[in-house]
């Protein structure tokens, strides 16, 4: 969208046949935007593809991103937003830096997943769907994840990062705080999913080695570990 | 969708044979192939409550009131009515238990958060919601929760407001907002039990078609600003009219109370509207109740205008037209008429024409096309031109100024059944989905529709022989309707219209739409207000004997258009070169509705026509559009305070409703006609409004056979003109249907409260059978022969002259070729503007933009003014400073801007030379 709404309540007069050129999302943004929307028959097939692009961008979609992308795909601002609006993972609303989701569903739950939920409740000094003041965290609470075999499962910006204790949730938040697992976890927004697209080398070089990269952090990470707990036994022995 | 089949002519004979017979609550019934099982039903007679499905919408199957069991192979089974067609064989049942506890159970849920407040709902008494409830519903619910809450109601627009605790996600708005008007700015935000209808942040439900989502919410989630609180239905009364805010002719449901219109609702006349309106015809009411009424007759005493009576205006009308007819009949001008009925219409004609002797009648300010051409060209109807396989628009914007044909073909041409060929010198609404869009410079309309038909002629500059090529390839073959009105007013209209006919003359089955705006401009030319002419769509010299046997006198020879008049009132200084004859100056102007100093696209020229006049009479109903220089005042009817008739754009003939009483002693437009004849010791021999239009129905030729019989049995839809040629005789639905309650709510709820709408004439017209429809219909279709005439064509009449034809030749002025440093301006039409309709309506006031002028990038470079800066834009007579845009779709050295709206700077109607082909101007840094 290019500049404020107008004032004047009246239609907005459609002259050129071409939509304005959008304003706010970055040039490598909207580079890529134009390659997904060349990949559908349809333009309007790429909307949801778009949403995950601007807020990769901005963590969350900001309605200057919404009405770029309404301009992209050939639709209306408030339908870019109904669509977005329908998906839990598309925000609307500002979100962290860091959104970390608590499954609480049965196996989770079984696996304390409420205690865990409410320790990271009093501990962060927000409610359920809250973003600490720093900006770091978001916390939600969300349906199941899919690896309730490491019950309480918890996903940080939809990376998995296994079961958390109170303890050990506790490390991660100050992990995430001070950028330690950085390499492991990108910002929020950023999903390969959406770079993920047959025929394009580009994406599938960037999915391959962000895969291989998260490998290897938490490889090394759980090397340590380990390196770690036997030098807590030895010291104890 | 039910109306695509519904419209296309033919479409009916198929789908005759296309038939499935199905058995509904236990008898054989016959379904067209592919139809819903709730039409079906209907059409059986048996009604199955709903909420989401609209007959003039896509279904969507969401509210699931609708569910019926079907029988079929795998047992019987609740399925949606609106979402499943009727298939050869299947057993519905729509009253068995399962369907009863379906129904119950669908109305709960509804229910669990509507908040019931029924008692202080706008809908309340006729919403659909509360009447299903109490028809199919539990009677009480076992849901004890706190029901959701939202802001009470937000403006979606300054028109519209929404209440989403009430709103139960039928999605009947947010699919007329995407489907009809293509203006998807309102949409379902939120998932679930957070559900809601909403706009995109900030960004307003900005249509000029907001209104329909109002009358068509099935519950009081949105509400229009100007009824809210306003009146309960039970309340209100009705009448079925027309709207004749603009020429398409929309059928409308006016109510009203304690003498005040409360609000319009659009009814559903399938040639036409298909319930649909505008916001400006929806709303424009408010001038009617609030706008500043002429009440009583008026004149000029020592400057001012002082309330007379009747007898003495017109005594001094009657004086003042005398002697300025001194020198000849000519010296008497009448200027507008497209706000009068078709009765009115006539009288005026009658008057000017058969009384005092004088053609320089003009129902049209220079804003219009030449009559020859309106009348003559053949005519399309608004289905044909949906219908065709191509429109070609030489138009201004449809959306601006005829909004709901704009609705009517875009549909069509979304649904991909139409392509759009545009010829405009700038982007429309209609250009991103028109199939071509040629643009040209004001001047070369003729060219370019010469190059459209022969391969030889030179192209205009800058055409793009690749769209060229294409547009040809669209109207090379099958059915082509030309939509053709002004795509500028800055453009002398018989450019246009000679476009228009050379397009007629290469391809003779080529129909003509005229896109012309006002009220009943079409029924006025028709009445014979325009030069030339007279009733009934003839020659004024074919005609002259047919009238002169019942008329006192009929013109000698062709008066002035109304630029002509005036340009003849404001004397040899105006340079009158090109009059026709400059021997009898116009001294005498009368305003039929006018106000040429608003209306006339040259306000040089209205200002110094009028101040010239020596004597100038206005008949008015606004005190906002009354003349400086009138020297007296008439105060008429305005619409809804009259019967009569109107003619729409396709020549489409319909009636009036009379729902209030005219404010003080404003008298309708015929009778002021007819006692104005009487002070000028002259009688027209109109008595009544009947008389009026048995004259019209026998005199004027192109409205031979419509009867009052005749219109009484067409019901809304009316009868198109001339009822022999037109292809298009009386509505095969002589009997009007049912009024759906749920599709449109309102119209029929306050009928049930003992109101029918009834339009007409303020008698009771005569009763009327299929049989006397049959026979007016043919004795139009047929000859005069056979049929009784009153007797007066038994002594060796003058031949009923011939109805007009194509053109030979308009006359359209030469346009001198340009130098490279001078632009032609486009001056074009917005739907909110400083008309008195809308200065008058709160509603609509506020709306009124003020666009800033537009060039093409490539031009405001040159100067160098960045998008926004001030341009300084002079002709050889005026200029005006006022903020550019940059707009790529103007071509070169054109500028455009919008006529009567505000301008930062001036006014657009300074500039334009309404006696030149083109305004010319320069466009320099100021």
């Amino acid at each position: 969208m290019s500049g404020p709404p107008s004032p004047s309540p009246g239609p907005a007069p459609r002259r050129a046949g071409a939509p304005p050129a959008p304003s706010h999302l970055s040039a490598e943004t909207v580079e890529r935007a134009r390659e997904l929307i060349a990949l559908y028959p349809e333009a309007r097939s790429a909307l949801i593809p778009l949403c995950h692009l601007a807020q990769e961008q901005d963590g969350w979609l900001r309605p200057e991103a919404m009405a770029d992308i309404a301009a992209l795909v050939g639709v209306t601002p408030a339908e870019v937003y109904g669509t977005a609006s329908f998906y839990d993972m598309l925000h609307t609303e500002p979100v962290g830096t860091h959104l970390v989701s608590v499954c609480t569903n049965i196996a989770c739950l079984l696996g304390g997943a409420a205690e865990l939920l409410e320790h990271a409740e009093t501990s962060l000094g927000v409610n359920v769907g809250g973003t600490t003041v720093d900006g770091a965290i978001t916390l939600e609470e969300a349906e199941c994840l899919a690896d309730c075999d490491r019950a309480p499962c918890v996903q940080v910006n939809h990376r998995y990062v296994g079961a958390q204790t109170p303890e050990s949730f506790d490390r991660l938040v100050a992990d995430l705080r001070t950028g330690a697992r950085a390499d492991e976890i990108p910002r929020h927004g950023t999903l390969v999913r959406v770079r993920r697209s047959v025929g394009l080398r580009a994406g599938r070089d960037r999915v391959v080695a962000e895969r291989a990269a998260m490998a290897a952090a938490q490889a090394a990470r759980a090397e340590e570990a380990a390196a770690a707990a036997a030098g807590r036994k030895e010291g104890s022995a | 969708m039910a109306d695509r089949d519904a419209a296309r002519p033919g479409a009916g004979q198929d789908a005759a044979e296309a038939t499935v017979t199905f058995t509904l609550d236990g008898r054989e019934v016959t379904a067209r192939k592919g139809e819903m099982l709730i039409a079906a039903a209907e059409r059986a007679g048996t009604f199955i409550p709903r909420f989401c499905y609209h007959p003039r919408m896509s279904s969507v199957g969401v509210c699931r009131m609708c569910l019926v069991e079907v029988s079929g192979p795998r047992g019987a089974t609740l399925q949606p009515s609106c979402f499943i067609e009727a298939t050869e064989g299947a057993v519905v049942d729509t009253l068995s238990d399962k369907v009863k506890k379906a129904q119950d159970g669908v109305l709960e849920f509804l229910l669990v958060n509507h908040p019931l407040d029924c008692p202080v709902c706008d809908k309340g008494g006729e919403c659909p919601l509360q009447d299903q409830t109490l028809a199919y519903g539990p009677g009480e619910s076992r849901f004890v929760e706190e029901k959701r809450h939202f802001e009470k109601p937000i403006p979606v627009s300054e028109l519209v407001l929404l209440d989403r605790e009430r709103c139960i996600q039928c999605s009947r708005c947010t699919r007329f907002a995407s489907e009809v008007a293509g203006e998807a700015q309102i949409d379902f935000i939120g998932r679930g039990e957070e559900i809601e209808v909403n706009t995109f942040p900030d960004l307003p439900f900005s249509s000029y078609f907001s209104g329909n989502t109002v009358q068509i919410c099935p519950v009081g989630a949105l509400t229009a600003a100007p009824y809210r609180f306003a009146a309960r239905p039970w309340d209100l009364d009705q009448v079925e009219s027309t709207c004749t805010t603009c020429a398409v002719g929309c059928r409308v449901a006016v109510q009203s109370s304690a003498n005040r219109v409360t609000r319009l609702l659009g009814i559903d006349s399938d040639p036409v509207n298909h319930g649909w309106l505008c916001d400006k015809g929806r709303f424009a009411f408010e001038a009617v109740n609030d706008g500043d009424r002429v009440t009583e007759p008026m004149v000029r005493i020592d400057g001012e205008l002082t309330p007379v009576t009747w007898h003495e205006a017109l005594e001094r009308v009657a004086d003042g037209l005398r002697s300025a007819a001194a020198d000849g009949p000519e010296g008497i001008g009448f200027i507008g008429g497209a706000r009068l009925t078709n009765e009115g219409a006539y009288a005026w004609t009658k008057l000017a024409k058969g009384v005092l002797g004088t053609d320089s009648v003009d129902a049209q300010l220079g804003d219009g096309l030449p009559a020859a051409a309106v009348l003559g060209l053949p005519r399309a109807t608004i289905d044909q031109a949906a219908t065709a396989a191509t429109v070609v628009l030489l138009a201004g914007d449809l959306r601006e100024e005829l909004p709901v044909l704009y609705l009517r073909l875009r549909s069509r041409v979304v649904g991909g059944d139409l392509s759009l060929v545009e010829l405009s010198p700038q982007a429309t609404a209609s250009t991103p989905f028109a199939s071509v869009s040629l643009r040209y410079r004001p001047g070369d309309a003729a060219g370019l529709a010469r190059a459209m038909v022969d391969d030889t002629a030179s192209l205009p500059a800058g055409t793009d022989p690749a769209a060229l090529a294409e547009a040809r390839r669209l109207t090379g073959s099958g059915p082509v309707v030309v939509v053709i009105g002004r795509p500028s007013l800055a453009e002398d209209g018989r450019l246009v219209a000679e476009a228009a006919r050379i397009l007629a003359e290469a391809r003779p089955d080529c129909r003509f739409l005229p896109a012309l705006r006002r009220g009943n401009v079409l029924g006025a030319l028709d009445m014979g207000m325009a030069p030339g002419v007279l009733p009934g769509r003839v020659d004024l010299d074919d005609a002259r004997a047919w009238f002169a046997r019942e008329w006192d006198t009929v013109p000698e020879r062709a008066g002035r258009d109304t630029v002509g008049m005036l340009r003849s009132a404001a004397g040899p200084a105006a340079g009158g070169s090109g009059d026709p004859d400059p021997t009898v100056r116009v001294r005498a102007l009368v305003l039929l509705g006018a106000d040429p100093t608003g209306d006339l696209p040259d306000a040089r020229l209205a200002g110094e026509g009028l101040d010239g006049a020596e004597f100038v009479v206005q008949v008015a109903s606004s005190t906002a559009a009354l003349s400086t220089r009138a020297d007296v005042v008439l105060p008429a009817a305005e619409a809804h305070e009259r019967p009569g008739t109107t003619t729409n754009i396709e020549g489409r003939v319909t009636r009036l409703g009379q729902k209030l009483v005219p404010p003080g002693q404003a008298w309708p437009d015929w009778m002021i006609a007819a006692e104005l004849a009487s002070h000028l010791d002259a009688d027209l021999g109109l008595d009544s409004l009947h008389g009026v239009w048995d004259e019209v129905e026998r005199l004027a030729p192109a409205y031979r056979g419509i009867t009052r019989s005749v219109l009484e049995a067409a019901g809304g839809d009316g009868v198109v003109a001339p009822l022999a040629t037109s292809g298009v005789g009386i509505s095969r639905r002589s009997v009007p249907g049912p009024l759906d309650p749920i599709a449109f709510p309102g119209v029929e709820s306050v009928e049930r409260q003992g109101a029918p709408p009834r339009a007409g004439f303020a008698e009771s017209p005569t009763a009327v059978t299929t049989a006397a429809v049959a026979t007016g219909g043919e004795g139009g279709a047929a000859d005069a022969s056979g049929r009784e005439d009153g007797g007066t064509e038994g002594d060796g009449p003058p031949a009923r002259p011939p109805l007009l034809g194509v053109p030979a030749d308009l006359g359209a002025p030469r346009v001198p070729p340009t130098d490279s440093y001078t632009s032609r301006l486009v001056a074009s039409r917005r739907l909110y503007d400083r008309g008195a309709a809308v200065a008058a309506s709160p509603a609509l006031a506020a709306l009124v933009p003020e666009p800033p002028v537009r060039v093409n990038p490539h031009d405001l470079d040159d100067l160098g003014v960045a998008p926004g800066g001030d341009v300084l834009v002079r002709t050889a007579t005026a200029s005006l400073v006022a903020p550019a845009v940059a707009d790529p779709s103007l071509p070169r050295k054109v500028v455009a801007a919008d006529f009567n709206l505000p301008l930062a700077g001036g006014s657009i109607a300074d500039l334009i030379d309404a006696t030149a082909p083109v305004t010319e101007l320069r466009l320099e840094t100021p």
